[in-house]
């Protein structure tokens, strides 16, 4: 056995995920309070602390304390089992994330297998077990509905989720997260592979598809964490709380807690495959003006600086995705359920199609 | 018979609800940007922002006793107030002042006067009735406890909140 990659791994798990992500969960519920309330010209939380910074702690600590209540008529293992179910597929997912280029030679990646990106739909698609079961033990009507409406729309968006990337491995042509990174350095971020390489036609060709790609993929994406205007499961005006209004304390916090870390995941997900990962470009005029980019590969301290400053790249990244999902949330209102349903089938379902069949001919007829 | 609601007929750009969409978060991020900037300004941030000074003057808050200028209590224990009170906050126990006191002719003063704040309805009536303006409802609202016996006023609570009142009637001044 090759101990120093089970020692790197396991430093690299658990600093990803105590130092990264669950401090991220716990201030994106903050940024959501407090966004939230500026948008509605309100101040939100800012009495804990300078700003109201460690009303995370405070909430963790109320959370903690509470009352572990199990209601008399629930299905009691299921009851327990769902908001585990709930956040551990969220958390799993981003093993497979390319989060930095190297720190100490060590590349910035948990687990980089070469099915990447059908591991994660593999896993995230798991996060519906959570809500079904919490909905069907729960042993309510309310919650019921929420964990029925949450799998339908899960099947719903997760086909347009699947079909949406297509385009990104016709181009690539690996499913490896990484080799997705390494791509869009070369060849210029998904999103817009035009940039720095103006006058090419063909990529500018190319930045439809990928564009239409994006679209359809980070609205698939905020449907899969059932964000607003697709929160359903949990329309709080229509089914109390959905389906966690059985829980409390903790068990509830975990369903919290496993919705932010899902959207954490969407969005380092949409990261990777559009904006670039950790990569970020730096005008340069050392022989003439240029692009270049910082990696982690230079000798001393220089190369451990360029690992962090990519990490830090790839989470401010993040973090300005969960921006726009806070945003897009206290801007619009909920979905109507079928128009949620006619949107997800007829047309992201066929927008992402069709996309695929465009994105084929371009590679076809405009090689690179 | 059934009424046909008509629906309106939408044009190619709302069907599609990106226009709309992009134009509402034009209005969110116009009130978050006008928020941080501190151009709105809505909330008043309570215990270190007070709204004491817009308070009107006939504001009634906490009902307290008065000294006059010359620094007695003008509360001569006719317990009127006592009487009127609604809902019977008020407790005096009268006394008689000691002959050789500077405001003998007065006779009579409170030996005890309190005022239960968790029965007072800040009706002011005590206020009214008073033939000797000893009683006035303060600007005080903020009464606060942590056990009932926090919550009476007593004559010293009542003669803190009150302070000097100048000027008005000086019934017994000497050139009177």
């Amino acid at each position: 056995m090759n101990y120093f990659i089970i020692l790197t791994s396991l430093m690299k798990i658990l600093g990803v995920i105590f130092l990264i992500i669950l401090p991220m969960v716990s201030y994106s519920v903050y940024a959501e309070r407090r966004v939230s309330a500026l948008i509605q010209d309100r101040l939100g939380p800012n009495r804990v602390g300078p700003a109201g910074l460690f009303q995370p702690v405070a909430d963790a600590v109320k959370f903690l304390l509470k009352e572990d209540f199990t209601p008399a008529h629930v299905n009691t293992f299921y009851y327990w089992l769902a908001p585990c179910l709930a956040m551990v597929p969220a958390i799993a997912t981003i093993a497979v994330v390319p989060f930095g280029s190297t720190l100490l030679g060590v590349p910035m990646v948990i687990a980089d297998i070469n099915v990447g990106v059908l591991y994660v739909f593999a896993i995230a698609s798991l996060g519906v077990y959570g809500i079904v079961i919490a909905g069907w033990s729960s042993n309510s009507k309310y919650p019921f509905l929420g964990g029925v409406r949450s799998s339908s729309q899960m099947i719903s968006y997760e086909l347009s989720l699947g079909l949406a990337v297509i385009p990104i491995f016709l181009l690539v042509g690996q499913l490896r997260l990484t080799e997705i990174v390494r791509y869009q350095i070369e060849h210029g971020w998904m999103i817009a592979p035009f940039i720095g390489d103006w006058l090419n036609v063909q990529k500018w060709l190319l930045a439809i598809p990928m564009f239409v790609s994006f679209c359809v993929f980070t609205v698939a994406i905020f449907a899969e964490t059932n964000r607003l205007p697709f929160d359903l499961p949990e329309a709080e005006t229509e089914l109390v709380g959905g389906y966690h209004t059985e829980y409390g304390s903790m068990k509830f916090a975990l369903f919290f807690l496993g919705e932010y870390a899902a959207m954490i995941t969407g969005s380092a997900l949409i990261v990777t495959l559009f904006l670039g990962g950790w990569h970020l470009p730096i005008p340069s005029w050392n022989g003439g003006f240029h692009w270049t980019y910082i990696t982690g590969d230079a000798e001393g301290w220089r190369g451990i600086a360029g690992g962090l400053f990519n990490i830090a790249t790839f989470f401010g990244k993040v973090a300005m995705l969960l921006l726009v999902f806070i945003w897009v949330r206290w801007t619009l209102p909920r979905f109507r359920y079928d128009q949620l349903m006619r949107l997800g089938w007829v047309f992201f379902f066929e927008i992402a199609l069709v996309n695929i069949f465009l994105a084929a001919l371009m590679i076809a007829y405009f090689p690179a | 018979m059934a009424i046909t609601v008509r629906r309106p007929n939408l044009s190619w750009k709302e069907r599609i609800y990106l226009p709309a969409i992009l134009s509402g978060m034009v209005i969110t991020m116009r009130h978050l940007k006008n928020m941080i900037f501190g151009r709105t300004k809505v909330t008043m941030e309570y215990p270190e922002e007070k709204w004491d000074s817009h308070m009107p003057e006939h504001y009634r808050g906490a009902p307290a006793l008065v000294r006059d200028v010359a620094g007695r209590i003008r509360c001569v224990a006719c317990q009127l107030c006592e009487f009127i009170c609604p809902p019977r906050a008020i407790k005096i126990i009268p006394g008689e002042l000691p002959g050789d006191d500077k405001f003998a002719k007065v006779e009579k003063y409170p030996n005890e006067f309190d005022i239960d704040m968790i029965r007072c309805i800040y009706c002011g009536m005590c206020e009214e009735v008073c033939p000797e303006q000893a009683i006035f409802l303060r600007k005080d609202y903020a009464i606060t406890g942590f056990t009932r016996e926090d919550m009476v006023h007593d004559k010293e609570k009542l003669l803190e909140i009150g302070g000097v009142m100048h000027g008005v009637v000086l019934k017994w001044n000497e050139k009177k």
